[in-house]
C-alpha cells in the first residue's frame, strides 16, 4: 500500500541514479546508510514524530470545500499542509534531514530554494537544532520573494544569490552542489525535493509520506464506502508534496494526478536527461543543454522533475497535466474568495487543474494537497493584479 | 587526424622518458580564435589538450569556467561545431573532451563515441559520471577506442581507488582539492596526498587537476604526480583576451618550469 523502493542503484524504473562528481559519491553513500539506519531506529522516529507534532503542528487537517464543491459539482477536499509551521509541507522534510545531519555529526546545512519555502524551513530547522545554515537562491527569485529572504535572515541563515544562468531554482541547485563539493566533510546538503542524486529522491519521499499516511486515515474517517477519494492531485515542480500525498494512495483505485506549470513541464514537454545528479525527464534543447523554465511560481520554476515522477508517468501509475500561469492566477483568487483560503501559487496549480477538469469530475471526490499558504505570494499578486 | 586510442600510450611513453606531463584545458567555442589557442598550447609544450564542450549547468566548475561556458554557448557553440573544428585542427597532440554527461546521453552513447572518434578525439572526461554510473558509456567507448578518463577525489576511501584506476583509460584525473575548478593561492595539501594514494595503486599516468594555478604549483604537484591539468588559470587569461600568443606564453612558462624542476 505504498510506493516501491528504488533499486540498490537508486533507480525508479530507468530513472534516478547517482550522477554526481566523484567528490560527492562517498557522501551520498554515507547519507544513504545513515538514513537507512535512522529510519529503522525507533528513537530517531520518535524524536521526529514529536517535533512534527509539537513544533510543526501535525497532523494537518483535511478541509471540506463546501462552497467551491457546490460550484464545481464535485466534492473537493484540501489536505492543509499550508497550516504547518513555516507555511508549507517543506518542514516535514527539513526536520528529518536536520536531525539526520546532527546524527551524522554535520554542523552546517546548505540548501537551495526557489520560492523560499524550503529555504525558510531549512533556516528554521537549523535555528532549532543550532546548526549553521546557508541558503542559495536565484537572484530573480530573491527579488520576487523578498519577504522570504528577510525571513531566512531573521532566522539566522545566510542567503547567497545565484547569479549564473537563469538565476532561478536550477541555478540555486548548481550553487548548493558546488558549495557541497567544497564543504562535504562538515556540511549536509539539505535538498528540498524528491530529486537530486540517490538517496535524496527516496529519503525526501520517506520524510514526506507523513502527508499521505495522515490523508489516507483522514479520508477513511470522513468518506463512506471504501474510504478513498476518486482523485488525488498535487502540483509538481521537483514533486515532493505530490509524492508525499500519492504515497498514501498508491496501488489503490485512486487516480493520481500531478500538475506541472506549462512553462516548466518536465514530464509534459521534456525528454529523459541527466542533471543535478539524476536521470529524469528534463526540458532541454536539441543538444542536451538544459532549458530555462518560466513560471509565475518560483517554487515550480524548474526544468526537471523528481525521478520517481518520471517513473510513475512512464509506467502509467500517475497522470501529469499542465496548467498555464493565467489559470493559476485565476485559481489563486477563486480559492481565496470561495473558501477564505489564500493558497501559495504552487498548489494553486492543482486547484487550477480541478477548475478546468470539473466537467469530467462531476460527482467525484477530489483530494488536493494544499502544499503551502499564499502569504509569500501576496506582494507578487498585488503587482500582477494591479 | 590524431591517432585513435592515442592518449594513454603517448602519456606513458613521455612519463617513462622522465618528462612531467602538462595538459592544458581550453573551453571549446570561447572566442573566434579558440582553435588557434589549441594549436598554440600544443606548440607551447602541452602533452595532450582537454577541450571543454560547454554545458548549461556545469556543477563541477567554478566562476571562470562557468563564464567561459556561458560565453561560448551564447556565441552559438554546439557539440557538433566544436567537434567539427577539432576534426581539422591538427594539433599534433592527443585531445580529450571534457563535458557533462547529459551532452553524451542526449546524443546517445554510440553517436557520441563515433563523433569523437571521427573528429580525432582520443578520450572523454565526464565529471558527473562516477564509477557507479559509467558502465554503459564505458562499454561503448571501449568498443570504439575512446578512452574514458576517471576522476578520483580526496574523499574516496582507500578501497575505491583501485576500482577507479582499473576503469580509467588515458590517465587518472586526481582531483586536487575539495571543491570546484578554479585558481587558488596555494596548492592544497590534498593534491599531493591524493596523487600519492593513486600512484601507490596504479601505474597509469596520474595527473592532478582542479586548483593547480601556476608554474610553481604545477612543479609542487609533480613532485608526486606524473603531471597536471591546468584549466581555470588559462581560461581566465583567455577571458581577459590574451589570445593564442598569450596562451602560448603562459603554457610555455609552465612547461619550462616542469622541465627544469
Amino acid at each position: 500500500m505504498s510506493l516501491a523502493d528504488p533499486t540498490p542503484a537508486g533507480r525508479f524504473g530507468e530513472f534516478g541514479g547517482l550522477f554526481v562528481p566523484e567528490t560527492l559519491v562517498p557522501a551520498c553513500q554515507e547519507l544513504e546508510g545513515a538514513f537507512r539506519d535512522a529510519w529503522s531506529d525507533d528513537t530517531f522516529r520518535a524524536e521526529l514524530d514529536q517535533l512534527l507534532r509539537d513544533y510543526a503542528g501535525r497532523p494537518s487537517p483535511v478541509t471540506e470545500c463546501r462552497r467551491l464543491s457546490e460550484e464545481l459539482g464535485c466534492r473537493l477536499l484540501l489536505k492543509r499542509e499550508d497550516l504547518n509551521h513555516t507555511g508549507s509541507h517543506k518542514i516535514n522534510n527539513v526536520l528529518g534531514q536536520a536531525l539526520l545531519a546532527r546524527r551524522m555529526g554535520k554542523t552546517r546545512l546548505v540548501a537551495e530554494t526557489g520560492a523560499g519555502q524550503h529555504g525558510v524551513a531549512t533556516a528554521t530547522a537549523a535555528a532549532l537544532l543550532g546548526l549553521e545554515c546557508v541558503v542559495y537562491m536565484g537572484e530573480v527569485d530573491m527579488r520576487r520573494q523578498e519577504l522570504n529572504v528577510f525571513r531566512m535572515r531573521l532566522l539566522g541563515a545566510e542567503v547567497r544569490s545565484a547569479t549564473s544562468g537563469s538565476r532561478t531554482l536550477k541555478d540555486a541547485i548548481n550553487e548548493a552542489m558546488r558549495d557541497w563539493v567544497a564543504t562535504v566533510e562538515t556540511t549536509h546538503y539539505c535538498l528540498g525535493s524528491v530529486m537530486g542524486p540517490h538517496p535524496y529522491p527516496w529519503l525526501v519521499r520517506e520524510l514526506q509520506t507523513v502527508i499521505g499516511r495522515e490523508a489516507r486515515r483522514q479520508c477513511a474517517e470522513r468518506l463512506g464506502g471504501d474510504g478513498l477519494p476518486d482523485v488525488v492531485t498535487a502540483c509538481v515542480g521537483g514533486g515532493s508534496n505530490a509524492i508525499g500525498i500519492f504515497s498514501g494512495f498508491a496501488r489503490t483505485r485512486v487516480e493520481l494526478v500531478g500538475v506541472e506549470p506549462a512553462g516548466g513541464a518536465a514530464i509534459g514537454r521534456g525528454v529523459p536527461g541527466v542533471v543535478h545528479g539524476m536521470k529524469s525527464y528534463l526540458m532541454q534543447d536539441e543538444w542536451g543543454q538544459v532549458l530555462e523554465a518560466h513560471s509565475v511560481s518560483a517554487g515550480l520554476d524548474y526544468p526537471g522533475v523528481g525521478p520517481e515522477h518520471s517513473h510513475l508517468a512512464a509506467a502509467g501509475l500517475a497522470r501529469y497535466e499542465q496548467v498555464t500561469d493565467a489559470e493559476v492566477i485565476e485559481a489563486f483568487q477563486v480559492l481565496s474568495r470561495t473558501e477564505g483560503i489564500i493558497p501559495a501559487l504552487e498548489p494553486a496549480h492543482a486547484i487550477a487543474w480541478v477548475l478546468r477538469a470539473a466537467p469530467q469530475l462531476q460527482g467525484a471526490t477530489v483530494l488536493v494537497n494544499l502544499s503551502g499558504r499564499g502569504d509569500k505570494d501576496v506582494a507578487q499578486m498585488m503587482d500582477l493584479l494591479g | 587526424m590524431n591517432d585513435l586510442g592515442a592518449l594513454e600510450p603517448a602519456l606513458r611513453a613521455k612519463r617513462d622518458a622522465g618528462r612531467k606531463l602538462l595538459v592544458p584545458y581550453v573551453t571549446g567555442g570561447l572566442g573566434p580564435d579558440w582553435v588557434d589557442v589549441v594549436r598554440a598550447v600544443a606548440d607551447a609544450g602541452a602533452d595532450a589538450i582537454e577541450i571543454g564542450i560547454p554545458f548549461s549547468d556545469p556543477v563541477m566548475d567554478g566562476p571562470v569556467i562557468q563564464l567561459a561556458s556561458e560565453r561560448a554557448l551564447a556565441a552559438g557553440t554546439t557539440p557538433a561545431s566544436i567537434l567539427g573544428s577539432l576534426r581539422v585542427c591538427d594539433a599534433g597532440v592527443p585531445l580529450a573532451v571534457m563535458t557533462y554527461y547529459n551532452i553524451c546521453f542526449h546524443m546517445g552513447h554510440e553517436r557520441f563515441a563515433a563523433s569523437l572518434r571521427d573528429s580525432g578525439v582520443a578520450a572523454a572526461i565526464l565529471p558527473d559520471l562516477p564509477l557507479e554510473e559509467v558502465g554503459d558509456w564505458a562499454a561503448v567507448a571501449d568498443a570504439v577506442g575512446i578512452e574514458t578518463v576517471m576522476l578520483a577525489a580526496p574523499t574516496a576511501p582507500d578501497e575505491r581507488l583501485p576500482r577507479i584506476c582499473a576503469r580509467a583509460r588515458g590517465f587518472v584525473y586526481a582531483v586536487g582539492l575539495l571543491g570546484v575548478t578554479g585558481e587558488r593561492g596555494e596548492l592544497a595539501a590534498t593534491a599531493t596526498e591524493i596523487a600519492g594514494r593513486l600512484k601507490a595503486v596504479t601505474d597509469k599516468p596520474v595527473l592532478v587537476g582542479v586548483g593547480v594555478s601556476n608554474a610553481e604549483q604545477a612543479v609542487e604537484a609533480c613532485a608526486v604526480a606524473d603531471g597536471v591539468v591546468i584549466g581555470s588559470a588559462l581560461v581566465r587569461r583567455l577571458l581577459d583576451g590574451v589570445g593564442p600568443s598569450g596562451a602560448f606564453e603562459f603554457v610555455a612558462g609552465i612547461r619550462r618550469a616542469l622541465d627544469e624542476a
